[in-house]
Formats: structure tokens, sequence, C-alpha cells
């Protein structure tokens, strides 16, 4: 009896071939129109989306790099022409202080020129008058020591005696 | 990577098949002797079988009766292994003989006048040639499964079969193209596989392209682009997308009915040669009506000297015939050992007539069975992997491209 299960065993059923058979075909056609076709094309279409949407993305770094390099000589050339109008704008300024400190110098000179000359003119005028005070002064103790000398005769004689003398003297 | 799966596999599944045959030899041994006696004690009588459609009914019941106790005296396992590995012409469910549940299904067979068909619980359960079926003035018995011309009158045993000096049966055998329990399982899976895979390119079609693969989808999908791009791109080469639907249904159609097939009730259709035989064909047939100029010249005009023609051609050319043969043979014989390995395992309580045994056949088969998950994908990415290894073998357009794929199948 063993025997007849083993020979079953590894002979194929001539129903079972024949049912796989048609089955089979049956199904790889099936499959194949139904199924696989629009899997397989619409994997396809998105692998190749992806791959589209990759290279885009990648042209798109691309093209920002591109941008950035670009921004940046801008951005150095901006750079370089503010320094440029920095040291322009410096150059300008210690100039104008030159010339003001230049100008003030001069005005403060000729400030002080006048006034030395007016302090000048001050002095002579005082001294002038100083002179004139000292000359009224005098001429004051003169008459008060005349006025004190020529009180009593024997001094008036005296003094014209020595003038006298002092005449023939002469 | 795939030379490397396909060298470790044959050698771990050795084991495992001797390891299956020891353990149902085993079993076999122990159970001969009762095996002998109960086939000895079934009588059948029943002779008279009246209209086109009038089925004879089975054993009287105390034959039936000691029929079922030899059985539970002692049982069978190598019968019972075989049972669940061979096709039949029912679905059976559960019980033992005339207590079995089980789903009928269509026998269609052609006796002397023509195709006749009916229901395969005409036979009652019967697998000894015992109950005989008259349809359309043909008389059918089925034997271990397998449907005869019955005999005019019933042998000593009750069977209505004539046996010659070896054993075998010496009725006509019956062509037979019923839809058994396979081929039920097969329409099945047919069914399951065009509405998975139709739903999936719907959702492909009604989600657009744009979106991210959802549900079934996402599962699905990256297993049908490593069909294409690992199997059928890695070894067929630029041409490989005409081979693409193919491998897809071959891996798909694989793996399902090794899926469905450690399913405790289910068939066991991939492990059936009949099934591999058929996928084989296909594999042959595709391969070499696309095999080019370089193919069939290296297998014409080999690059030897030509003395050495007398002997390499013919090897060339059996060569086209042994591969797809190993295809037939690798997956039937894997799928078959593993389910044996399981049936033995469990067979062990009946062996051993022990309940305490089972704990360490409950930890045996469910490892197997874990690994049944594995050999499944594994066995349906080997076929399919090897199928589009001979069909770029015979695309390629290289000399050295050919070297490789023989290479790889040696191993």
């Amino acid at each position: 009896m063993n025997v007849f299960i083993l020979a079953s065993l590894i002979e194929p059923g001539v129903g079972l071939i024949f049912w796989t058979t048609i089955t089979f075909v049956l199904l790889l056609f099936l499959l194949g129109k139904f199924a696989w076709k629009p899997i397989l094309s619409a994997i396809k279409t998105r692998e190749e989306d992806i791959d589209k949407a990759l290279k885009s993305a990648e042209n798109a770094l691309r093209d920002m790099r591109e941008l950035k390099a670009a921004n940046e000589v801008i951005l150095n050339e901006a750079r370089a022409e503010r320094d440029g109008i920095l040291k322009e704008a410096r150059e300008t300024r210690e100039a104008m202080v030159a010339e003001a400190k230049q100008k003030a110098q001069a005005e403060a000179d000729r400030i002080m020129g006048s006034a030395r000359d007016q302090i000048q003119n001050e002095k002579n005028a005082a001294v002038a008058e100083l002179k004139n005070q000292v000359a009224v002064l005098s001429i004051e103790i003169a008459e008060k020591i005349l006025k004190s000398e020529l009180s009593n005769d024997d001094k008036q004689k005296a003094l014209v005696n020595t003038l006298v003398k002092d005449i023939n003297v002469n | 990577m795939a030379s490397k799966i396909s060298t470790f596999k044959p050698f771990s599944s050795r084991i495992f098949t001797v390891f299956a045959l020891f353990i149902a030899l085993t079993a076999r041994i122990s159970a001969q002797d009762h095996n002998e006696h109960h086939e000895a004690t079934v009588v059948n009588d029943s002779i008279g079988a009246v209209d086109s459609m009038a089925v004879t009914t089975a054993a009287p019941m105390d034959a039936a009766a000691s029929h079922h106790e030899a059985k539970e005296e002692a049982v069978d396992i190598t019968k019972v292994a075989f049972e669940h590995i061979l096709d039949s012409h029912s679905w059976h469910l559960w019980g033992e003989g005339h207590d079995a549940v089980a789903i009928p299904l269509p026998v269609i067979v052609k006796g002397d006048n023509g195709f006749t068909f009916f229901m395969s619980s005409a036979f009652h359960h019967d697998v000894h040639g015992m109950n005989v079926v008259e349809v359309n003035g043909d008389r059918f018995v089925n034997f271990e499964e397998k449907i005869y011309l019955a005999s005019e009158v019933a042998n000593e045993h009750g069977q209505f079969l004539t046996f010659n000096q070896e054993g075998e049966v010496a009725n006509a055998a019956a062509l037979d193209l019923s839809i058994t329990k396979n081929v039920t399982q097969m329409f099945i899976s047919v069914i399951v596989l065009v509405l998975l895979f139709s739903s999936i390119a719907k959702s492909y079609k009604s989600h657009g392209v744009t979106s991210a693969p959802r549900g079934k989808q996402s599962f699905f999908e990256p297993l049908i682009v490593f069909v294409r791009d690992d199997i059928a791109k890695g070894n067929i080469g630029p041409k490989y997308e005409k081979f693409v639907p193919y491998l897809l249904t071959v891996f798909f159609m694989i793996l399902i009915n090794n899926v469905f097939g450690l399913i405790p009730i289910g068939a066991n259709l991939t492990g059936n040669i009949a099934f591999t035989l058929v996928l084989s064909v296909c594999t042959l047939i595709i391969t070499n009506i696309n095999g080019n100029g370089a193919y069939w010249h290296h297998i014409l005009l080999p690059p030897a000297p030509k003395w050495l023609y007398p002997i390499l051609i013919p090897i060339e050319v059996v060569g086209i015939f042994t591969k797809p043969f190993a295809l037939m043979i690798r997956l039937f014989a894997n799928i078959t050992a593993g389910h044996i390995i399981v049936i033995s395992l469990v067979g062990l309580i009946f062996v051993f007539k022990t309940i305490y045994i089972s704990p360490v056949s409950v930890a045996f088969a469910l490892f197997i069975d874990v690994l049944e998950c594995l050999v499944a994908f594994l066995q349906a990415y080997i076929f399919t992997m090897l199928t589009a290894l001979f069909i770029g073998s015979a695309v390629a357009e290289h000399h050295h491209e050919e070297a490789h794929g023989h290479t790889a199948e040696h191993h």
C-alpha cells in the first residue's frame, strides 16, 4: 500500500496538470492585463516623477548656490564701495577740520593783534593822562610850596636875593 | 546573496527530510501489523448499483465499526501524513472514516462511455475501492484517491478491484479531470490574487501616482518592486521588462499557495508535483522561445574541441530540461518535506501513545511552522529567481554572463 502512496506522491496527476495549465495561463493573462500592467506603469511613472523632482531640486539648489555666489560678489562690491565712501568722507572731514583750524588760527591772530594795538593805545592814553595829572599835582604842590615860602617877608627877600643872585651870575 | 541562500536551503531541508523520514519510518514499523489486520477485517458486500446516479451504500455497520476500531488502535502516521500531502477528491475537514466531515467536490472522469460528472460525496469517504459509483453506465471506485473502473465483483476484501502479483491495481484507471482539493485551492488562490491585485491596480488609478502607497499597496508594492528590480532586472539584464509579469505571477502564485498550504485545512498545492511541473514547463517554454543566437550557439556548438561534441551536445541538450526539472523537484520537495515534518511531529503523540510528549511535539511543530513561513517566501523567491536566471542566460548577449548563469545554477 505504501508503494502506491509513494508512487502517487511523485506521479503527477493528469487532472491537476490539466487544471493548473488552464488556470495558470488564465491567471497570467488576467493579472498581466488587469494588475501588472497598471501597477508596473504606475510605479514606473512614480519613480520617474521622483527622479524628476530630485533632479529639479538639485537644479534649484545649484541655482541657489549660483545666486548666492552672485550675491556675494555684489555684497563685496557694495562693501568696497562703502569703504571707499567712508575713506573719502574721512579725508573730506580731515580737510575741513584742518581748514577750519587754519581759519580759526588766523582769526585768533587777527583778534590778538587788534587787542594788542588797543592795549597799547590805552596804555599811551593812560600814560599821557598820568603825565597830565603829575603836572597838575606838581603845579599844585609848587603853588602850595610857593604859598608857604612866600608867606613871610624874610623868606620873600631871601628868595629874591637868591633869584637875583642867580641872575647876577648869569 | 542568492546563491548563498540556495546553497543553505537544500542543506537544511535535507536534514529535516532525513529527520522526518526517520520519524515516519518508525511510525510505519510500529503500525504496520495493525494496518494489515484492519484491512483484512473490512468487508463490503454491496454489489447492486441501481440507477444512473445511484450509489451503493457503505459497508455494513459492523464492518464499519470494526474498521473504525482498527483505526483507533493504531494510527498509521505514514498513511496520515501522505493523506495530508496528497491530493484528494473531497476537502476533508475533520473526523475519521465514516464520521469524517468533508466538503464534497466535483468528480469529472472519463469512463468507457465518455466524461461523467458526480460529487465526491458519492464515494462516502471510501478510498479502498469498496464503494462503487455507477454513472452513465460506467462504474467507478476510489482507491487511494485514484479513480478506477470497478470490477464486476468484489474481491475477498470487498474491493471492486483486481490486483496483480506485484500488488498493483490491474483495473483500468479512469481519465480523471476532477476538481480536486488542490484544484479548488488553486481556483480560490486565483480568485484571491485577481481580486487583490486588481484592487491594488485600481487604487493606483484612483489615488494617482503622486501620493504615497497606502494599505494593501504599501505591503505589496515593495514585493513587486523587489521582484522587478532584484529578481528580473538583476538576473535578466536590460531586456527584463517583458518577463516581469510572468515572474510576478509565478512569485505570488507560489507564495499564496505556500501560505495557504500552511493553514491546517489548506491543500498542499505547491507540494504537489503536478503543479510544480506545470510551472517548470512554463519556465522551460518561456526560456527556450526567448533563447537568442548566443544561447543556441552555446548549446549546439559549445566552445570546446570538435571531438568532444558527441558528448557535450547531448549534455547541453539535456541541460535545457534538467534546469526546469530541478525547479520542479526543489519546490515540490521543500514544501512536501515541511508538511511531513509537521505531521510527523504531531504524529509523535500517537506513536508514543502518550499526551506527555505533546509539549515537545507542539514546540517543534511551532518552530517548523515558523520556519515554513520563511520557506514559503524563500521558495517563491528561489523559484522566481532561478526562472529569471534561466531566462537571463537565454537572452544574454555576452558569453561571460552565460557562464555566470551556469555557475549560479550549479549551487
